[in-house]
């Protein structure tokens, strides 16, 4: 008997399965603790305990340090997106709609998202070193022997921060998408003039969209504020784990924008 | 403030780090808690503070007074300078914040700082510190909300002999000018016999020496005999994997 066990315990299914049933429970854990900081970073934004200068100091760094690489990204990526449409469009005597639609894939959904990966990429995975070398230098200790509230101080400003600065960033990062991806398309394909893309943006686009887009990536930027403070804040040991909780914290980010952008277009779309 | 560890025992998963301890500390008091690697010292520490949750016993003191933790490695917080790093609690605690205005906070700062024996330091982040720098910033952090309780783990671990004697004279000071009660965790002979009124051993999660400092200098048991001989031979066998 003790040798069929042994057997069995030895053939790939079993180890396969026995990796799978660990990584379930490691991810309903990290779920799970996601979830109770969620409630608890709520009560202190609802009940007004937080600190404005922290805030600030957090939007600036969402803000400013990320725009110049979520501009590059989204403005690349009309740019790619414009030189591939506007001549089959062209083509297909559908000049007049390459702003329209340009805009409505953008603003839509586009800029949101590569907003999100840039930031994630940026500000997400440095939240997470920060918090977790704070956690594994016993500064996260010395907070709660000095009886300050880990949460309220680490997360509360980071994620108000970024459901505050996403949308200004997204916002900015569209516009100057949308405006480089009109200009190329111009130049790839004469029939699209200023006028004519511009018209063709007035008409493609409407307000509703616009409210979405800043809607979802005020969310986009308290979740990845959220899950990059709380992938850090789990860190436990030593550089090791600093390392592990700031890849944790862009698999996590990237898992929870998808899926925010999923109900959203659900919710707004479907 | 008199604290009271009654039947103390932690557990990580099935291995048992503390088993059933009990001593007292009296307000005004300075114990030692000393032992080999792995022993359990700075789980007593972090039990007393709540950064643990305790599997049994427990934990009482005679008044509801602040209790602060000087860390092994200072644990400054390295983004803020020494003025925020001092006036932490002042500033972020809700009982705290608005009492004081940005002078008093200045004063109150050089105050302590001189009491560490620094000065002029506050604009400077912990980086551009030395260790011995460090270590008494962190002490002046730890006095800023005037504790009755302070807690010490490893205070003059990877100090020079100069900074580490700093110190000590600074733990002896603080007691004897606020009676404040204190508990060392050290494994430096030196820390013990210039500060410790008492000290307790532990091995193994329990407690196997219990006395005053000359006592365990004098190595009359067989665990003080073998920890003031510093030796591997002796009834505390030494786990090359707890190091």
């Amino acid at each position: 008997m003790k040798r069929i066990e042994y057997f069995v315990t030895q053939t790939v299914t079993f180890q396969f399965l026995k990796l799978l049933r660990k990584q379930a429970f490691e991810f309903f854990e990290t779920f799970g603790k996601m979830a109770i900081r969620l409630f608890e970073v709520m009560k202190f934004i609802l009940t007004g305990q937080f600190t404005y200068r922290h805030v600030i100091e957090q939007c600036s760094r969402f803000a400013i340090d990320s725009l110049p690489i979520t501009l590059t990204i989204v403005s690349m990526t009309s740019i790619i997106l414009a030189v591939q449409i506007a001549p089959e469009m062209v083509k297909q005597g559908g000049a007049n709609f390459i702003g329209g639609l340009l805009a409505i894939v953008t603003v839509r959904e586009m800029g949101t998202i590569m907003t999100g990966f840039a930031i994630i990429s940026m500000i997400g995975s440095s939240m997470a070193s920060e918090i977790a070398t704070m956690k594994v230098t016993d500064q996260v200790s010395a907070m709660k022997v000095l009886h300050v509230s880990p949460v309220k101080y680490l997360f509360v400003p980071r994620v108000i921060a970024g459901a505050l600065m996403m949308p200004l960033i997204t916002t900015v990062a569209s516009t100057v998408g949308v405006f480089c991806g009109g200009f190329v398309s111009s130049l790839t394909s004469p029939e699209v003039t200023g006028l004519c893309f511009i018209n063709s943006v007035k008409l493609g686009l409407f307000n509703r969209d616009i409210g979405i887009m800043l809607l979802k990536a005020s969310c986009f930027g308290a979740a990845i504020a959220h899950i990059s403070s709380s992938c850090g804040y789990d860190a436990e040991g030593g550089a090791k784990s600093v390392g592990i909780a700031t890849t944790k914290a862009v698999v996590w980010s990237f898992i929870g924008i998808v899926i925010i952008d999923y109900i959203f277009a659900l919710w707004f779309y479907f | 403030m008199t604290l009271k560890v009654e039947h103390l025992t932690k557990k990580f998963d099935d291995k048992v780090i503390l088993d059933d301890i009990s001593f007292e500390v009296k307000t005004g008091e300075i114990l030692a808690i000393v032992g080999f690697s792995g022993s359990g010292k700075s789980t007593v520490l972090k039990l007393i503070t709540g950064l643990l949750d305790k599997d049994g016993g427990t934990i009482t003191s005679d008044d509801k007074g602040e209790v602060a933790m000087v860390f092994q490695y200072s644990a400054l917080f390295d983004s803020l300078n020494v003025f925020d790093n001092i006036t932490f609690a002042l500033q972020e605690r809700k009982e705290f914040r608005g009492k004081y205005s940005e002078k008093e906070l200045r004063e109150m700062v050089a105050k302590k700082l001189k009491t560490v024996g620094l000065s002029n330091i506050e604009n400077k982040f912990p980086y551009e510190l030395s260790g011995g720098m460090q270590k008494r910033v962190s002490f002046a952090r730890a006095i800023m909300t005037e504790p009755s309780l302070i807690l010490y783990d490893e205070p003059t671990a990877g100090l020079d002999p100069v900074a580490s004697t700093i110190i000590e004279d600074y733990i002896v000071r603080l007691r004897n000018e606020t009676n404040t009660t204190a508990i060392v965790v050290t494994h430096q002979l030196s820390t013990i016999k210039r500060c410790a009124d008492r000290v307790i051993m532990l091995y193994h999660g329990k407690i196997v020496f219990e006395g005053t400092p000359s006592e365990l200098e004098a190595g009359e048991t067989p665990y003080t005999k073998q920890f003031m001989e510093a030796s591997p031979e002796g009834p505390m066998k030494i786990n090359v994997s707890d190091f």
